[in-house]
């Protein structure tokens, strides 16, 4: 009791505590509502690929000393995005190895790069908070907060627009190009939205934790739930909670807030697995 | 009556790495039902593929006097464990008319469920998809396509993976829909099962045209005992 009266505190006082609440909440809803569709797709690995390409431009964004890191990891990530969808089709290098390959390598770089021209004094933490995205979900400014709730709803309205086709395109492309529906053109808005929902979840959970913020509350629902419009209902309150408890449970304990809420998301896993063996029987 | 749908004149397809069958000629009618018979590669996806628009044609000319083509394609991976229910798969069929508008209007909404009755999966509308049995699902696909287009029906091997019955009843089922006025357009393997129910026979193999006609011609024809003979035992 004590500890949630200092949780109340914290939010009525910091202002910074309540931004990390709008930001985290939002990120965690965008993040899940495209996840069904990766699944299905299997694009799972697209979105970890495009998570260390945004990496790499993050670290280009740091050494050329921008103050708007976006301007330049919103641009690369969604060119990558166009990339490695363009790589499904008629390419000499599979489209795995593709994915492998651009990862690997932006993060190499990346690497490479904080380290040769360190912006602070701190490169590995500097690293590991891009990575693991760190405490910074508690330093946003209010020029963040506003860039991602205007991202956010952008997300949310050209899903809710796309709906029916991203659902039409994921279900049978095949179908969809021969009633005349422009699937490519879908396939393009679909790795856009990763990649802008990508760019934005860095602040959150940081790179590397991307996927699991995108996979497991689509996975989760697709356990329990039979129709396409509920696994998306599910998956998005699943991750609007877990982002929830996870940052509760990080201020209250100082754990960090993205592998908090990623174990969050896992412990909902493992939840309505056992839930959807339960129902299985009876 | 004998109003051409679709005419195909000395028709090549092919890909930059080669032709895959060539010298195709045949007309599809109002109201036919069309087998499109022939072994693996020998170029009947690709034929689907350019019936249907997606793929050029190499050489020779096509003609269509269709509004559009419902199709059936053959079952992905991804398919087979997609959470969807059976009205969200069909409604999905209304979607190339609906433009640029985010939702199904009531119209839409009607033509789906009436296409559900009509291939009697009304009462399984709130199904999981991929908890229906083969033939269930081959008939919610058949409603989309229905959903797409109700004049022309273009089916790549529906019957392939189903049990007995079940591919006796699909038969069935599209020979109905074959004698409510719908063309039909089916790759198949099974030639018994084409000359029982087709009105004509278009096969293709070793690159080439071996025979179009209608299914009596083909169970005259030399070409047609010889596969009759043989092709009972080889499907697959």
């Amino acid at each position: 009791m004590i500890e949630l009266q200092k949780l109340v505190d914290y939010f009525v006082t910091y202002p910074f505590v309540r931004y990390a609440f709008a930001v985290g909440l939002l990120i965690a809803l965008c993040a899940s509502l495209l996840g069904v569709t990766l699944v299905l797709k299997r694009f799972s690995f697209i979105g970890d690929g495009l998570s260390h390409v945004a990496f790499g431009a993050m670290a280009v964004a740091t050494i050329t000393g921008l103050t708007n890191k976006m301007i330049i990891i919103l641009p690369v990530t969604l060119l990558s995005a166009v990339l490695l969808l363009r790589t499904g089709q008629h390419t000499k290098i599979k489209g795995d190895a593709a994915v492998a390959m651009i990862s690997v390598g932006a993060l190499a770089i990346g690497y490479m790069l904080m380290s040769v021209f360190p912006s602070s004094a701190n490169v590995t933490g500097d690293v590991c908070s891009t990575l693991f995205g760190s405490m910074s979900i508690l330093t946003l400014k209010k020029s963040d907060v506003t860039i991602c709730v205007i991202m956010a709803v952008i997300v949310i309205a050209v899903f809710l627009l796309f709906y029916n086709k991203i659902f039409a395109v994921t279900f049978d492309e095949n179908f969809c190009k021969a009633s005349g529906i422009n699937a490519n053109a879908y396939n393009l808005v679909i790795a856009m939205i990763t990649a802008a929902i990508i760019v934005l979840a860095m602040n959150l959970v940081g790179s590397l934790l991307i996927s699991a913020l995108i996979i497991f509350p689509a996975l989760s629902a697709m356990r329990v739930f039979r129709s396409f419009r509920s696994v998306i209902l599910c998956s998005a309150v699943i991750s609007v909670i877990c982002a929830a408890a996870g940052i509760v449970l990080s201020i209250l304990f100082s754990t960090p807030a993205g592998s908090t809420i990623v174990a969050a998301d896992i412990a909902v896993f493992l939840l309505f697995c056992g839930l959807s063996a339960v129902l299985k029987r009876g | 009556m004998m109003c051409a749908e679709i005419i195909c004149e000395k028709v090549s397809l092919g890909y930059e790495t080669g032709i895959v069958a060539e010298a195709l000629d045949f007309t599809v009618s109002r109201g036919d039902y069309l087998c499109i018979l022939g072994e693996n590669g020998s170029g009947k996806s690709t034929l689907v593929k350019t019936l249907l628009g997606l793929h050029p044609a190499s050489a020779g000319k096509i003609t269509r006097n269709i509004s559009g083509i419902g199709y059936l394609p053959q079952q992905t991976v991804v398919q087979r464990d997609f959470p969807a229910s059976v009205r969200e798969i069909v409604r999905s069929g209304c979607l190339a008319k609906s433009g640029f508008r985010p939702f199904y209007t009531k119209a839409e909404r009607g033509l789906a469920e009436q296409n559900m009755q009509r291939l009697g999966i009304a009462d399984l509308s709130r199904r999981c998809y991929r908890s229906l049995s083969g033939g269930q699902q081959q008939r919610v696909l058949l409603a989309r396509a229905l959903c797409a287009a109700d004049s022309m029906l273009l089916l790549d091997e529906p019957v392939t993976g189903l049990d007995p019955k079940a591919q006796i009843d699909l038969y069935e089922l599209i020979a109905g829909l074959n004698r409510d006025g719908i063309t039909i357009i089916m790759v198949s393997h099974d030639v018994r099962a084409a000359v029982q129910y087709a009105s004509h026979i278009l096969q293709i193999g070793a690159k080439k045209q071996l025979f179009f006609g209608t299914a009596e011609a083909y169970r005259e024809s030399e070409i047609g005992q010889t596969f009759l003979a043989a092709g009972g035992a080889s499907d697959d």
